[in-house]
């Protein structure tokens, strides 16, 4: 240690605040400088004290620190696995391919619910027992705490020496004038004082006790935050083409989340429209094509009959509409394919989003043509393409349909045709992206070879057989939205500012208590002793002594010392 | 298309390259001075500790008051000499060995000391031009020089040194850290350049925000200052053994001896550790709610168990237990560095585990 500070580096044992355990009245000064749970070794229920003696100790055991200790590890522990094994309610895809990897897991991994920890019934178990050994710790503690605020200061221990930080000298001044003086040092540095016999008791730092009751019931709200959030809350995701919009009610997302509790009457009516969408690429260096930028434009109303007002949407920035939250989430492209019948009739005409499979936006979707199709015969059929479309296409002959770049450079729309029946009739759910062919055939080339075509911007196919044709018209942007609503997270905030506050308070206040004694000595001059103990490892309180005692100097300045005597301990 | 808001100036990226490299070779310089600071401690007379533990109660006062002599050890009940100012006597808690610190790593000796003076100051000049080199980043690419692995990587350490050096401005006694500081500043670096370089480039659209600051930097902070308590731990754990064996009466050897003779005594280095991992505990859980603010509003929920958030998480508890275990008795000591070190070892695999081998939402690692 340098050595400019070996005064402070010895500070007490917080568990055991009076140095000398043997010396009960010292101990009891520094009992009750915190609310913490004695740390007693556990021993058995007495023998024969029946349920009620173990529903006592059970109680014991689970609201001691020690256990807390170990639920806490336990917690953190137990939080692994989640981060290590997919979870279905993060992304169901890859439990399903984690699943077909790890086939002779699934069945032990099931069974331990790996694939929903955090709601899983042994991490549940953990976190709830936690709570309630929180709750079980800070309500004693907070009945224990009111007591020390009515309290007083205790008064000195008989030997102040003993105390972790002391010191003492003599003065002419009598010992009533000191401790008068003591007083008024200790209230100017905003200490409670209170005088005892012979003695000034004073004690300072009650925020810490505070601040740490605050952080953990703190701790307890941001749980019922969490908790409420989860019950209450909504999800919503909803593609919008651009030119198209989008009111907030169950029938129009795509896709729902919601908690147990939700009810649908709760969305907020809202309604906007995609006027237009902006994304910016890297265009240059290694990490070309890299996105940079998504603005999504829109015309938002709010309310059923709002003014309708322009507004942008940004990755970072959602639209905040009474309670919930619009986020911009993906974006994509919508080929626009016409289709024509043997007659030529138009008969389908549509803008058909594809979804993005890589960051280049190589994109896969299907066109489904499901109404007003007559073959050559004028028989009654459904047609459909399986469509990939790529932004960037490399060139002819650089073989396959992976796109370079996300932006427009060189649109290409690969299809492969199929007629007969989508199945959508069928009642059952149907991805609109993708083409069911069981009761499909596809169209044959001359060579017998299903039919498929690379069309570039404004290209059209003819079908084989003059079945039709398809004509690559345009292309349309997409974006995504979900539309959240999370309630709860209001209070989830003041818990987490409460807690970090209290946090603060716990740890960087010290709660401390100082005696000054002042007796008339065998030779009729005062002896002034100071005594400091703190109950948290901290270097400051020998500091701090050491300042008040240099004040209280001032007004009782140190007498002249008898000469005969050596102070010992100056050898070194 | 619109053109790009700020071309990562190329210029700019490359001077950052060359003062990152500069900083290195002076790190090394600091990493020999520290090497000779050892070397040469190692002919002063150590082994005062042993003195303490073993001899007589005198012994141990006499080697207090010599390393402290501004502290005066007073006779109980004893009269005293006429003070200009009371002097304070502190005391050291039941149970606690009562050990003097080491004398640092150079022993006490003028040569050692000299060779860890200019250790230091080599130190200080390979901060400046690391940080020098992360600003010079910032500037290139416009925004906070946080963006991806390398960055994360070589602000990390710049952060990690510019603590120390505050805190041995502040005249803490810290100096036992510099040379396994300076090593792992050296390996942080050196995995930096070599693995995780990426050019300097714009972020992708989740990182355009103010949280980006608030959020990472708090975020690099914390791990650099645990960083120097895990480091106070690990030495403890040493420096503890070391000295219940003189208290068991054993000698260890002489290569052990020599080292941990001159480190801080295990109550300095546990308290060291602790006060550290204390006072970084409260901004930690400022990081991880900002975080989740953050994802709130990128994401549209503020906590999904992401593998980064699920690690941040494991972290802060860990932390927790660590601070609960300090203040319950039977967990003091070993017990608790061990767990603080549990803790920090979650920091670092969050931090190169999660990034480079896990995927989640936050996978914009850039390796
Ligand atoms: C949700 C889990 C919990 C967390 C995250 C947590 C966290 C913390 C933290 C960070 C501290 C500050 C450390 C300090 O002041 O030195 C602390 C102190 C404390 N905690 Fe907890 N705690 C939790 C549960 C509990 C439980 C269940 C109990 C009761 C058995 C408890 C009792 C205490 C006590 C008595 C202190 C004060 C220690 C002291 O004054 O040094 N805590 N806790």
């Amino acid at each position: 240690m340098s050595t400019t500070d070996k005064a402070t580096t010895e500070t007490p044992d917080p568990a055991s605040p009076a140095p000398d355990a043997a010396d009960s009245a010292d101990a009891a000064a520094g009992a009750q400088l915190s609310t913490a749970p004695l740390d007693d070794s556990p021993t058995g229920p007495a023998v024969g004290i029946g349920v009620i003696g173990w529903a006592r100790w059970f109680w014991r055991q689970l609201t001691s620190m020690r256990v807390a200790l170990i639920l806490l590890f336990l917690l953190s522990l137990g939080a692994i696995p989640g981060s290590l094994v997919p979870q279905s309610n993060v992304d169901a895809l890859k439990v399903a391919d984690w699943k077909r990897e790890h086939s002779s897991w699934v069945g032990v991994a099931d069974k331990l619910q790996l694939f929903d920890v955090y709601s899983s019934v042994w991490f549940s178990a953990i976190y709830l027992l936690l709570f309630i050994s929180l709750i079980g710790c800070i309500v004693p503690r907070s009945w224990q705490f009111v007591g020390q605020l009515r309290g007083r200061p205790p008064a000195a221990p008989r030997r102040l020496d003993r105390l972790p930080a002391h010191t003492t000298w003599r003065t002419e001044k009598t010992p009533d004038e000191v401790l008068g003086y003591a007083r008024t040092v200790l209230r100017g540095s905003r200490f409670r004082t209170e005088p005892g016999k012979g003695h000034v008791a004073a004690e300072k730092g009650y925020l810490r006790e505070a601040g740490n009751l605050i952080f953990h019931v703190a701790l307890i709200v941001m749980l019922v935050a969490f908790a409420w959030g989860q019950y209450f809350k909504s999800e919503g995701g909803k593609l919008v083409l651009r030119g198209t919009g989008f009111s907030n009610t169950l029938t129009q997302y795509d896709d729902f989340k919601s908690g147990t509790l939700f009810d649908p009457d709760d969305l907020p009516p809202f309604s906007f429209t995609l006027d237009r969408f902006d994304a910016t690429y890297e265009m240059t260096g290694p990490q070309r094509g890299t996105p940079r930028d998504f603005k999504a434009y829109v015309t938002f109303s709010d309310g059923a009959h709002g003014t309708p007002q322009k507004r942008e949407i940004q990755v970072n920035k959602p639209l905040v509409v009474d309670g919930s939250k619009v986020y911009l989430l993906g974006h994509g492209y919508a080929p626009i394919v016409s289709v024509t019948d043997p007659t030529g009739k138009v008969i389908f005409k549509d803008a058909v989003p594809v979804l993005p499979q890589d960051a280049n936006l190589t994109s896969t979707g299907a066109v489904k043509v499901t109404d007003g199709y007559k073959d050559k015969d004028g028989k009654k059929e459904q047609l459909g393409f399986n469509a990939v479309f790529v932004p960037s296409f490399a060139g002819e002959g650089m073989g396959t349909m992976f796109s370079q770049f996300p932006a427009l450079l060189n649109p290409q729309l690969a299809l492969n045709a199929w007629h007969g029946s989508l199945g959508v009739d069928s009642g059952l759910p149907q991805n609109v992206y993708r083409l069911t062919t069981t009761k499909m055939e596809p169209f044959k080339d001359e060579s017998g070879q299903p039919f498929k075509q690379k069309l570039a911007l404004g290209d059209t196919m003819t079908l084989p057989n003059g079945a039709g044709t398809v004509k690559f018209e345009g292309i349309e942007r997409w974006a995504t939205f979900s539309v959240t609503h999370q309630p709860g997270s209001g209070l989830a905030l003041a818990g987490a500012i409460a807690a970090i506050a209290g946090l603060a308070g716990s740890l960087f206040i010290q709660r401390r208590r100082i005696w000054v004694r002042a007796v008339t000595g065998e030779d009729g001059v005062t002896v002034v002793e100071m005594a400091g103990l703190g109950r948290s490892e901290s270097t400051k309180l020998p500091q701090e002594l050491a300042e008040l005692a240099a004040q209280l100097h001032q007004q009782a300045p140190s007498a002249p010392d008898p000469v005969e005597e050596t102070p010992e301990g100056e050898r070194g | 298309m619109t053109p790009l808001a700020a071309a990562a100036n190329e210029n700019l990226a490359e001077i950052s390259n060359y003062l990152i490299y500069s900083s290195m070779a002076v790190y090394m310089l600091a990493f020999f001075a520290h090497i000779a600071e050892w070397t040469f401690g190692s002919r002063s007379k150590v082994g005062r500790t042993a003195a303490a533990l073993t001899g007589a109660k005198e012994a141990a006062a006499a080697g207090a008051a010599a390393t402290a002599p501004a502290v005066q050890v007073r006779g109980k009940g004893g009269a005293t000499a006429v003070l200009d100012q009371p002097k304070v006597t502190t005391r050291s808690a039941t149970g606690a060995r009562d050990v003097p610190d080491g004398p640092g790593a150079a022993g006490g000796t003028v040569q050692g000391d000299l060779y860890g003076r200019i250790a230091v100051s080599l130190t200080a000049l390979a901060f400046l031009i690391e940080a020098a080199g992360v600003v010079a980043r910032a500037l290139s690419v416009q925004r906070a020089p946080w963006g991806n692995m390398y960055e994360f990587s070589i602000t990390f350490s710049t952060v990690a040194v510019g603590a120390y050096l505050v805190l041995l401005a502040l005249k803490k006694n810290i100096r036992w850290l510099g040379l396994i500081l300076v090593t792992t500043v050296l390996l942080d670096l050196g995995i930096a350049v070599t693995w995780l370089y990426t050019d300097s480039d714009q972020l992708v659209p989740a990182l355009h925000s103010y949280w980006l600051w608030i959020h990472v930097s708090t975020a690099i902070f914390c791990g650099a200052v645990f960083y120097i308590g895990a480091a106070g731990a690990v030495l403890y754990l040493f420096r503890d053994s070391y000295e219940s064996r003189l208290e068991a009466g054993r000698t260890p050897g002489r290569f052990r001896s020599s080292i941990l003779e001159r480190l801080p005594s295990a109550a300095s280095l546990d308290k060291f550790s602790y006060r550290i991992n204390a006072a970084v505990f409260p901004l930690w859980t400022f990081t991880i709610i900002a975080g989740a603010i953050w994802a709130g509003d990128a994401w549209g929920r503020y906590w999904g168990w992401d593998p980064k958030e699920v690690w941040s998480f494991v972290t802060w508890v860990a932390y927790a237990c660590y601070l609960h275990a300090r203040a319950t008795a039977g967990w003091k000591g070993r017990k608790a560095a061990y767990l603080a070190l549990f803790a920090f070892a979650c920091w670092i695999w969050n931090y190169y585990g999660v990034n480079i081998l896990l995927s989640g939402k936050h996978s914009y690692a850039g390796v």
